[in-house]
């Protein structure tokens, strides 16, 4: 059962870094225009 | 690109003091700014392209926002001069206003709950991964261990993620009222209060995974709920697009812009061609035409001579002229229109939403189940600790998951369902009030008809055919009508280059080499061949001004509409500003008895207030500016796509399409979508049942309440998404 010192913050942590990402996610407003987002696949790139 | 703003469009002279409002308008932010434009004519991909390309230059970090319809500058230099890009926006034909304050486009409450919601559902995988542990038989050290690990990550989630709701609870406690919220506190603190104190004495169960389970599912529901609304909120912003924030007042030195707020009554005013009037204001001299279609409905410009009185917000044909303010920014046609509305819209937000009527009888019966509860056990003798945890095990499981995620889920559901039929609607509270309405009023000018050409076999089919080739730029309702006449004679197709619109005049181009214009009003190179009173005409260089002469005909889908609507017993009525003979016409054609002609906007909403106090719920159908206070009258309202910016915003769906069977669509869709809520409830209620029993008897253990209350909400989601399919077509 040992193993569990280590599974367990590892688990954590990786979960954690998700939630990490995903707050930076939506901190950096990558949510409010998601019908943009959707419309600039369409735009060739400069 | 026909959406989009034509590229070459001329600059507009609508906010010719820009610089002004929009200096107000700038958030400074370390040595440079921020600045947000609302952007209304944004509508593509290509739009995106369009204007990115174009600002970078000037201003790489220029963003396009298409949902809000916004474009966001950000800049250091000092130096940087926002009126540039302003400048480049306007000659690419995009009418950019400034939007008030940052925070106007920032949605900060949406961000609180979407960053609750992932903290809640991090933390809720988690601790159910100990808990499932400890559920199967995991003891002693590792039992405890488990434990507190559970702690560790469920106190600070919820500390963090149940927020709203201990806020919400607080605020309604404070009025001394008891909502939804104040039970889903009550269950989380006592809840994660008794998990701790068993943890740290290490005997008994931990409700950690419920807890947090539970702010998970209600977060959801709270987000969906948020979502909805904010879609239909970004729209607000157009409603200032009808007044102009500056005035060119006429003073000794020629004209000086003077925000409208500060111009007295009496002041000599001079509008331009393409401008809005920003006060109401007499016609100081000579004669001139303004396009009131979104005061008025009227499709035809109307010709004032010396003396006669022209309302804010319409829009001068001709120019430039000078006016005379006859009453104060306060007291003007728009502003009392917006008074009108905010007055009406005050009026309907009283409506109670379901689930609000479902939280306020469900919440005393938690309450007082909890109480008994405990004293139930502490009366037979069981003691105070497992009194209190079974009654917190009754205010877990009673906790309005389900009732939470009920509502909301349909109304996204339904929503999505709406938009593919081509309706965008506000709120879910609009869905509930659209399938409560038993009768239906309409508009008439521009709702239930559109301009059709009088005599299309009258033009010659190479002017017929040219006119359309300017007409298929314009989404103007007599644009289209025009490329609709062109097509039904089987016409070719003639290219026009060139085309840029004169705005609040029609449009020019270039056909094989000569110049063609098509409009109220004249172009620059043939003033003098513009009609008196701003009719519609065709005018190609060198040749003769042909005049367009435009009647109305039905809406599409109109005849069908009324007469579905009448088969299921729905009642209709046509409130209008136009002569009684009009009226009259059109009622007599759609085989409507009940018609008023000649109304005005509070004669409009003098209507629908009478029919709602004799206990009707009345659904308002219009397009017209003048609608704009009707439609916040009734029941529940609808404008059709071409409507007017103030009518789209206090309308509570829009409808894309030109056709009117969208009306039925939304009527079937809000009906379907009642059915499921109602189905929700009701499943809701019948976990309560089976659960409840179970709970008051210390059954419940952690992993029964945790089994049971997510099976609830899977449910209760799944089952909102049927109105997604199919199966809610018709009304029944």
């Amino acid at each position: 059962m040992s193993v569990l010192v280590y599974l367990i913050p590892v688990a954590l942590g990786l979960g954690g870094l998700g939630l990490v990402a995903f707050i930076w996610s939506v901190r950096s407003d990558q949510y409010s225009d998601m019908e943009g987002a959707a419309r600039r696949i369409l735009n060739d790139p400069d | 690109m026909s959406c989009c703003a034509d590229p070459r469009a001329g600059f507009s002279g609508q906010f010719g003091t820009l610089p002004d409002a929009i200096r107000a308008a700038i958030t400074p932010e370390g040595t440079g700014g921020r600045l947000v434009l609302h952007v209304p004519d944004i509508h593509c991909a290509a739009c995106i392209a369009n204007i990115e390309r174009a600002l970078a230059p000037c201003c790489p970090d220029a963003r396009v926002n298409l949902t809000r319809k916004t474009v966001t500058l950000g800049w250091d230099a000092p130096t940087f001069d926002p009126s540039d890009a302003v400048t480049i926006l306007r000659n690419l034909g995009y009418t950019p206003q400034p939007l008030a304050t940052a925070s106007d486009v920032r949605d900060r409450h949406g961000a609180e709950l979407m960053r609750a919601v992932a903290v809640s559902g991090f933390a809720a995988m988690n601790v159910m991964l100990l808990s499932v542990s400890v559920w199967s038989g995991a003891d002693g050290t590792t039992r405890e261990l488990f434990h507190w690990f559970s702690a560790l990550i469920a106190l600070p989630a919820l500390a963090y993620a149940a927020r709203p709701f201990f806020r919400s609870a607080a605020g309604s406690l404070a009025h001394g009222r008891l909502n939804m919220d104040v039970p889903i506190s009550l269950a989380i603190l006592l809840a994660a209060g008794q998990s701790l104190v068993a943890t740290v004495a290490g005997e008994g169960v931990t409700y950690f995974d419920a807890a947090i389970t539970l702010t998970f599912f209600l977060l959801v529901g709270r987000l969906l709920d948020h979502l909805t609304r904010e879609k239909a909120r970004a729209s607000v912003g157009r409603l200032a697009a009808m007044r102009p924030p500056f005035a060119h007042v006429v003073g000794t030195a020629g004209t000086a812009p003077v925000a409208v707020e500060d111009v007295r009554p009496g002041a000599l005013i001079e509008i331009a061609a393409g401008e809005r009037v920003p006060l109401d204001a007499r016609l100081a001299a000579g004669e001139a035409a303004f396009d009131t279609a979104l005061a008025t409905g009227e499709s035809h410009p109307e010709t004032v001579t010396a003396g006669g009185e022209i309302m804010a917000g319409a829009l001068a044909v001709t120019g430039p002229h000078r006016l005379t303010v006859l009453r104060p920014s306060a007291d003007s046609y728009v502003s009392r229109l917006a008074a009108l509305q905010a007055a009406a819209e005050n009026v309907r937000s009283r409506h109670a939403r379901i689930a609000d009527r479902a939280a306020s009888v469900y919440a005393p019966v938690v309450h007082l189940l909890a109480l008994g509860t405990f004293l139930g056990w502490m009366v037979a003798g069981f003691g105070a600790g497992a009194a209190l945890t079974t009654a917190i095990a009754v205010l877990v499981i009673t906790c309005p998951c389900a009732l939470g995620l009920a509502v909301p889920a349909v109304h996204v559901a339904a929503c999505e369902r709406l938009f593919r039929q081509g309706l965008a609607i506000k709120d879910g509270a609009a869905l509930e009030r659209l399938e409560r309405i038993d009768e239906v009023v309409f508009d008439k000018t521009g709702t239930l008809t559109v301009p059709s050409l009088t005599d299309p076999a009258a033009i010659a089919p190479a002017d017929l055919a040219a006119a359309a080739a300017l007409a298929r730029h314009s989404t103007h309702p007599v644009s289209r009508a025009i490329v609709a006449a062109a097509e039904a004679a089987g016409l070719a197709r003639v290219i026009a280059a060139d085309v840029r619109e004169l705005r609040g005049r029609g449009m020019e181009g270039v056909i094989d080499g000569r110049r063609v214009f098509l409009g109220q009003g004249g172009p620059d190179w043939a003033e003098d061949a513009a009609p008196a009173g701003g009719r519609l005409v065709f005018l190609r260089e060198g040749a003769a001004p042909l005049p367009i002469a435009v009647t109305e005909e039905l809406r599409a889908g109109a005849a069908d509409l009324v007469a579905r609507l009448k088969a299921r017993g729905l009642p209709v009525t046509i409130l209008s500003g136009d002569r009684a003979e009009a009226v009259a016409s059109v009622a007599a054609a759609l085989g409507v008895a009940d018609w008023h002609a000649r109304l005005s906007p509070s004669g409009k909403v003098a209507h629908l207030a009478a029919r709602q106090r004799a206990g009707a719920r009345p659904l308002m159908v219009g397009d017209g500016l003048n609608d704009g206070p009707a439609l916040a009258a009734a029941a529940a309202s609808i404008a059709p796509a071409d409507a007017s910016d103030l009518s789209q915003t206090a309308a509570d769906l829009v409808m894309t399409g030109p056709s009117l069977a969208g009306v039925w669509a939304a009527l079937a869709t809000a009906r379907g979508a009642h059915r499921i809520v109602m189905q929700n409830l009701g499943i809701a209620a019948v976990y309560n049942c089976i659960a409840v029993p179970i709970a008051v008897l210390g059954l419940a253990s952690p992993l029964v309440a945790a089994i049971a209350m997510s099976s609830s909400s899977i449910v209760v989601t799944l089952n909102a998404l049927r109105v997604m399919r199919g199966s809610t077509s018709g009304i029944a």
